[in-house]
């Protein structure tokens, strides 16, 4: 799996500048301003099934949720960070983003390097070491799988509704 | 069993006796605060809210102030489509362009009370824990759920106790203390976590405390929260807004935290937040000289009348530096007529500022005081990170508003402490 790894503390504005907040909403207008002014390759050449790797606290600053949904909408496969900043926690759940949180993972992986990832083990190989994970909580869990809250909150009000 | 205040409230808002770290509640908020993104939460869910809804038409709390007026028809279209949501919903707590940044609104409204649970779309939320009030940021998508729920989930967090020590000194702000303090903990020094003051919060203002809370999110917190004391009691009569004291809720003395801080405020300085993070922070003596194009007063950070009376006590009777461009946004109408009625504003404007309307203004680098490649600004918002305020390739510096005003007098980084030298110590 392809691998794009970012140092600590990326912010909401690296991910998606916040002059495009009231004017970027959907999936194909937040996709040409990912990682804008991080990393300009990014949003030319990512694909589906990349993953994406940060340091510590990534996703502060902002509520807004573009990067989350952008990282969603151009299939990153998961996001591995030592940790993560707790507004972009809740809104890559909330776009059913898998989010694992490993600092080992991190610390160890070379760049260039093969890495898979083992979901249902919940590990991830790389280097010749294997980095298990701790899974998340079952409520939380049940929002991701669901595909995210909207979906999740569409199927709880059509039952409640019948 | 000894609880922590975000226990008390989670537990109470859950219906459970005691919660611990790590737990998940299911809660319903008193309030949710969206603002110029509530366009695009509700396209997010326009065939829900035909089939079934809006929850409660006193939930949301609407405000307009991130792009206002509109900067362009985008803008201009997306705010009538929030004015006609408003309308077809009965929205209760809906806030125009003009009056001010939703925090400082959700606060003169008598919306965020001691002991409520209120969640935003925006991350400054958590300014409302000034008052006693758990209240926390969420993104938009939570936001679009909440409309037609009304109940979301909120991890019970661990919490962080910052015992406050003595009182500030001359010249030094409430913005210095919160910089020095994420500057020792770090940006992530209190992520997940709930942050308790106590101590000697008596030396601080409301205003001060809004401006504490209001960085909270800048170090990671969840909630930043003071205790309801005199102050809290005085600030609300003030506004005229009445609230039921048995609400109310604070730690128990024994609580368990994560970790507990002394800070001592007669030890603080002016400090600046050094470009592009929050936590890179060193006294303003350290840097003093260093030149700036733009300095900015204002956000819901410090454009309070309290910080512009400081701003017009240093430059009244005085001219900013040519050099220099100083642009003012009072947080609300209500701090911008204050302003007005005291000759605070006349007396920024005859120094030479640009008044701009009541707003989150140039804080987003939406509109209003964008600035240009190699520029470099002082502002007193709470973020600098890169292309915060509009570009990539300029450099964004953090300060109060005492440091911002006699930055804009000498035209370079300066000491508020160094100003008014006295012909004593001439």
């Amino acid at each position: 799996m392809r691998v794009w790894k970012y140092g600590d503390d990326i912010n909401t504005d690296m991910l998606f500048p916040g002059k495009y907040t009231y004017t970027c909403a959907t999936a194909a207008e937040i996709r040409p301003h990912l990682l804008e002014d991080l990393d300009p390759s990014f949003a030319a050449e990512v694909q589906a099934g990349d993953l994406f790797m940060a340091g510590r606290n990534f996703g502060c600053g902002s509520s807004r949720e573009q990067p989350a949904l952008g990282l969603k909408a151009v299939g990153i496969a998961a996001v591995i960070a030592a940790s993560y900043s707790r507004i972009f926690f809740r809104a890559a759940i909330n776009q059913g983003l898998l989010l694992i949180e490993c600092p080992q993972v991190v610390a160890a992986y070379q760049p260039g390097a093969p890495l898979h990832l083992d979901l249902a083990g919940a590990c991830v190989e790389t280097g010749g070491a294997t980095f298990p994970f701790p899974p998340l909580p079952s409520q939380i869990l049940a929002i991701r799988d669901a595909g995210g809250l909207l979906p999740y909150t569409r199927a709880r009000l059509a039952a409640k509704a019948r | 069993m000894a609880m922590t205040f975000a226990e008390k409230v989670l537990a109470r808002k859950a219906g459970i006796d005691t919660v611990v770290p790590g737990q998940i509640v299911t809660v319903r908020p008193d309030h949710l605060l969206t603002h110029d993104n509530t366009d695009a939460i509700v396209a997010k869910i326009k065939d829900e809210l035909d089939t079934y809804g809006l929850i409660d038409p006193s939930l949301p709390i609407v405000v307009l102030d991130h792009v206002t007026p509109a900067a362009n028809e985008k803008n201009a279209a997306a705010h009538r489509r929030i004015r006609d949501f408003v309308r077809r919903f009965d929205v209760r707590h809906f806030y125009d362009i003009g009056f001010g940044i939703c925090h400082q609104v959700v606060l003169e409204e008598g919306l965020a009370l001691p002991g409520a649970l209120l969640v935003g779309s925006d991350s400054h939320t958590c300014s409302y824990g000034a008052v006693g009030a758990f209240a926390t940021g969420i993104d938009r998508t939570e936001a679009a759920a909440l409309l037609l729920t009304g109940e979301t989930w909120l991890r019970v967090p661990q919490s962080l106790k910052v015992v406050l020590h003595g009182a500030l000194p001359q010249g030094v702000e409430a913005k210095d203390l919160i910089l020095s303090l994420i500057g020792r903990i770090g940006a992530d020094g209190a992520n997940y976590a709930a942050v308790e003051f106590h101590g000697a919060v008596g030396a601080l203002s409301m205003a001060d405390r809004i401006t504490v809370a209001n960085m909270g999110v800048e170090m990671g917190a969840k909630i930043a929260v003071f205790p309801v004391d005199d102050i809290t009691r005085i600030y609300f009569q003030g506004l005229g807004v009445a609230f039921d004291p048995t609400a109310a809720l604070w730690a128990d003395p024994d609580a368990a935290y994560a970790q507990v801080i002394d800070l001592d405020l007669s030890a603080l300085v002016p400090v600046i937040a050094l470009p592009h993070q929050v936590d890179k922070v060193e006294p303003v003596r350290a840097h003093q000289g260093l030149t700036f194009d733009q300095l900015f007063l204002g956000t819901c950070t410090n454009g309070r009348i309290e910080d512009l009376r400081v701003a017009a006590e240093i430059l009244r009777g005085q001219r900013i530096a040519s050099s220099v461009r100083l642009l003012v946004t009072p947080a609300s109408r209500r701090e911008l007529e204050q302003a007005m009625e005291e000759g605070v504003l006349l007396a920024l404007s005859r120094a030479g500022a640009t008044i701009l309307p009541a707003g989150c203004g140039p804080c987003l680098g939406a509109h209003l005081g964008v600035l240009a490649p190699g520029e470099r600004c002082l502002s007193t918002a709470n973020r600098n990170f890169e292309g915060r305020m509009g570009c990539k390739d300029a450099e964004i510096y953090l300060a109060g508003a005492a440091t911002v005003a006699a930055t804009a007098l000498r035209g370079v980084l300066t000491d508020p402490r160094d100003l008014a030298p006295t012909t004593e110590a001439r």
